[in-house]
């Protein structure tokens, strides 16, 4: 991720204000400026998802060219979605504004916008369910908290909404177990309804429809994509690897996210795959339709993520492997492991994933029939099934990042930080306050990860920043490892801002790099073409 | 939509300068994409950027991986970014026409 020419300064961005101003928070009034919002959804995309009311509008404008009857559509959504929703009523009655959720948000803490706090940013819904929805609301109106539906509060709706990442770190904290994540998800679902979207979550979900990823990569780009990874990975350890794409009657289905064989870092994460699954004689198979394993649909409704989730069981059963495994995507996993089972399972047609090298039943995948990676090599390295040196990855003195979605929507926790010991010497945990279930967002989730957003993702991502910086100071950290293609993509430019010298790697990037393969040449260059310790004489590409 | 005008020069673009139609790109084009990117002078080594990524794109409708834009082309992801500030998505796919890249990227 580039930086802007334009953005400001860390000196100027960490001068925050906690004083909240003096003005009622109902006033909805907001100011779209350059550097907080998204742009609006590209009509293209809109049409080739068959969405409402595509139109060409941009937040900045005062006429977001609303359709007449947007209110009826709106309240109607959000009384279709409250019965619907068990959790949704609950979480909309249940809050006593106790406010410990107040400063868990990233973005509360990097903006000091009280409308960040977690509770406040709920309570710009709740508000309206309060007047529309209650008796004490329908009678006192404001004295019960209730809020009219106007167009300034749609505008306030969408840029509050898309300023929360759908992290879930308020809700660890939460007496009551509110999800404010699944507050945003249903307020972005309802501006979706009147034609109000982003363009950085309408496209990709419009090209994974298309093309099968979010990136728009066709099958023909994905597989000279594969082919030419296997090539750099000769070129590197000297071992030609052959995986295939959409191969029948292969026994996993292994899924990545798309930036994994396009971007960088994303990358030498994607070699490290190769080079495991090979090293292993794993009989796997890519799929050019499931091309994709994250799920942008996520961040616009659970009929959009339903609609791209399915592509993954379909095209199990399509190829007819035995059970799925998935590479290092954030979100992807809050989708698999809190929604797929029943919005497009049973996958009955799929077996209990079983490791093939040690015979380890992934009891915890029975219903879903889908792995992470890391369960997957944690349990090769528990077995003792790779040979690994891990002074090649020496260079590195190296942090941890929990990605949001692995971390707190699905526990995993140990099972990277295990792999991490088994493949480099120098590891060092961030304070126990940002790590784990704690852990601070990148600020560029669900969606947000633009350029025209660029304040509000430094903001957003500026806990997390200092977190680093506090291990980069103390212990010389100079990489921050993630698993989450998200984080890749905008940990660098982030580190690059708030804490110069830190890079950003993947957890299977340093698997490959300590991965010591049978009949491999002598290796002189890390996956990313830089000299391994103790080669930095030697001539290298 | 946001037009972009320079001399002869007159497309359709983004919000943030990406061609809405690719297909209208030609070298003039190219030149002046590249002075909103702060590239004044397309030099050899430029072009056999923006050359690279036009064939991709032509056989493939997007842009090439990055590590491939470097290996295919020779230069380092550093040399590249000394060409286009933006570095290769947001600068370099600015310039040879193509559209801006979505999703983890």
């Amino acid at each position: 991720m580039t930086m802007s020419k334009k953005h400001p300064k860390p000196e100027e961005l960490v001068a925050i204000d906690y004083q909240p101003r003096r003005r009622d928070w109902m006033d909805p009034h907001v100011e779209f400026r350059k550097g907080t919002f998204n742009y609006s959804a590209n009509p293209k995309s809109m049409e080739y998802l068959g969405l409402p009311f595509v139109r060409k509008w941009q937040p900045t404008e005062d006429d977001w060219k609303l359709p007449p009857n947007w209110k009826e559509i709106i309240l109607n959504g959000l009384r279709e979605r409250i019965d619907r929703f068990r959790s949704l009523r609950i979480f909309m009655d249940i809050c006593v504004r106790c406010g410990a959720c107040a400063d868990k948000c990233h973005f509360y803490i990097g903006s000091g916008d009280p409308k960040n706090m977690p509770v406040l940013r709920a309570e710009l819904l709740r508000s309206v369910y309060r007047k529309d929805f209650t008796t004490a609301g329908k009678i006192l109106g404001k004295l019960a908290g209730g809020r009219e539906l106007t167009i300034p509060v749609l505008k306030e709706w969408f840029y509050y909404f898309y300023q929360c990442t759908e992290c879930r770190r308020c809700s660890v904290f939460c007496p009551y177990g509110i999800d404010t994540a699944e507050i945003t998800i249903i307020g972005r679902e309802l501006l979706n309804l009147v034609g109000i979207g982003i363009d950085w979550i309408t496209t990709p979900a419009a090209n994974c429809f298309r093309t099968g990823n979010h990136l728009g990569i066709q099958p023909h780009g994905f597989k000279d994509s594969v082919d030419f990874a296997a090539d750099d990975l000769e070129d590197i350890t000297g071992i030609k690897v052959n995986p295939s794409v959409n191969r029948k009657g292969a026994e996993v289905l292994f899924v990545v996210p798309s930036a994994d064989y396009f971007g960088d870092p994303h990358y030498f994460g994607f070699l490290g795959y190769l080079a495991l699954f090979h090293e292993i004689g794993l009989d796997y198979t890519f799929s050019a339709f499931a091309s994709e394993g994250g799920n942008f649909g996520l961040f616009h409704s659970h009929e959009m993520m339903k609609r791209l989730n399915a592509k993954i069981y379909a095209e199990a059963k399509r190829l007819g492997v035995k059970y799925i495994i998935g590479g290092e995507c954030g979100h992807m996993w809050r989708v698999l492991h809190q929604y797929m089972d029943t919005m497009n399972g049973p996958a009955d047609f799929l077996e209990v994933p079983k490791s093939p090298v040690t015979g380890t039943v992934f009891e915890n995948a029975r219903s879903t029939k889908m792995i992470h990676i890391a369960e997957f090599t944690a349990d090769l390295i528990k077995h003792r099934k790779l040979k690994l040196d891990p002074h090649r990855n020496d260079n590195h003195r190296i942090t941890f990042h929990d990605s949001c979605n692995p971390a707190r929507a699905m526990g995993l926790l140990e099972e990277p930080r295990y792999i991490l010991k088994n493949v480099c010497n120098h590891f060092y945990e961030m304070p126990e306050n940002t790590i784990r279930e704690q852990t601070f967002c990148c600020g560029s989730g669900s969606g947000l990860g633009t350029d025209e957003n660029l304040e509000m993702r430094l903001r957003g991502g500026f806990p997390r920043a200092n977190a680093v910086r506090y291990v980069h100071e103390n212990h010389g950290v100079n990489l921050l490892v993630c698993i989450c293609a998200i984080d890749k993509a905008t940990l660098p430019g982030l580190m690059d801002f708030w804490v110069p010298g830190v890079s950003v790697g993947g957890l299977h990037e340093l698997v490959g790099n300590a991965l010591v393969m049978k009949g491999e040449k002598e290796r002189d260059n890390d996956f990313r073409g830089t000299p391994l310790p103790g080669k930095e004489e030697k001539v290298h590409v | 939509m946001p037009i972009f005008e320079q001399g002869e020069v007159k497309i359709n673009v983004d919000e943030d300068g990406f061609m809405e139609e690719p297909d209208q790109w030609n070298e003039k084009v190219a030149l002046a994409l590249a002075s909103t990117e702060g590239v004044d002078n397309l030099t050899e080594n430029h072009w056999k950027v923006v050359n690279y990524l036009r064939e991709y794109y032509q056989k493939y409708g997007i842009a090439p991986m990055i590590r491939k834009l470097c290996k295919e082309t020779g230069f380092s992801l550093k040399e590249i970014y000394d060409m286009f500030p933006s570095g290769p998505a947001k600068g370099a796919c600015k310039v040879a026409g193509l559209a801006k890249p979505t999703g983890c990227v």
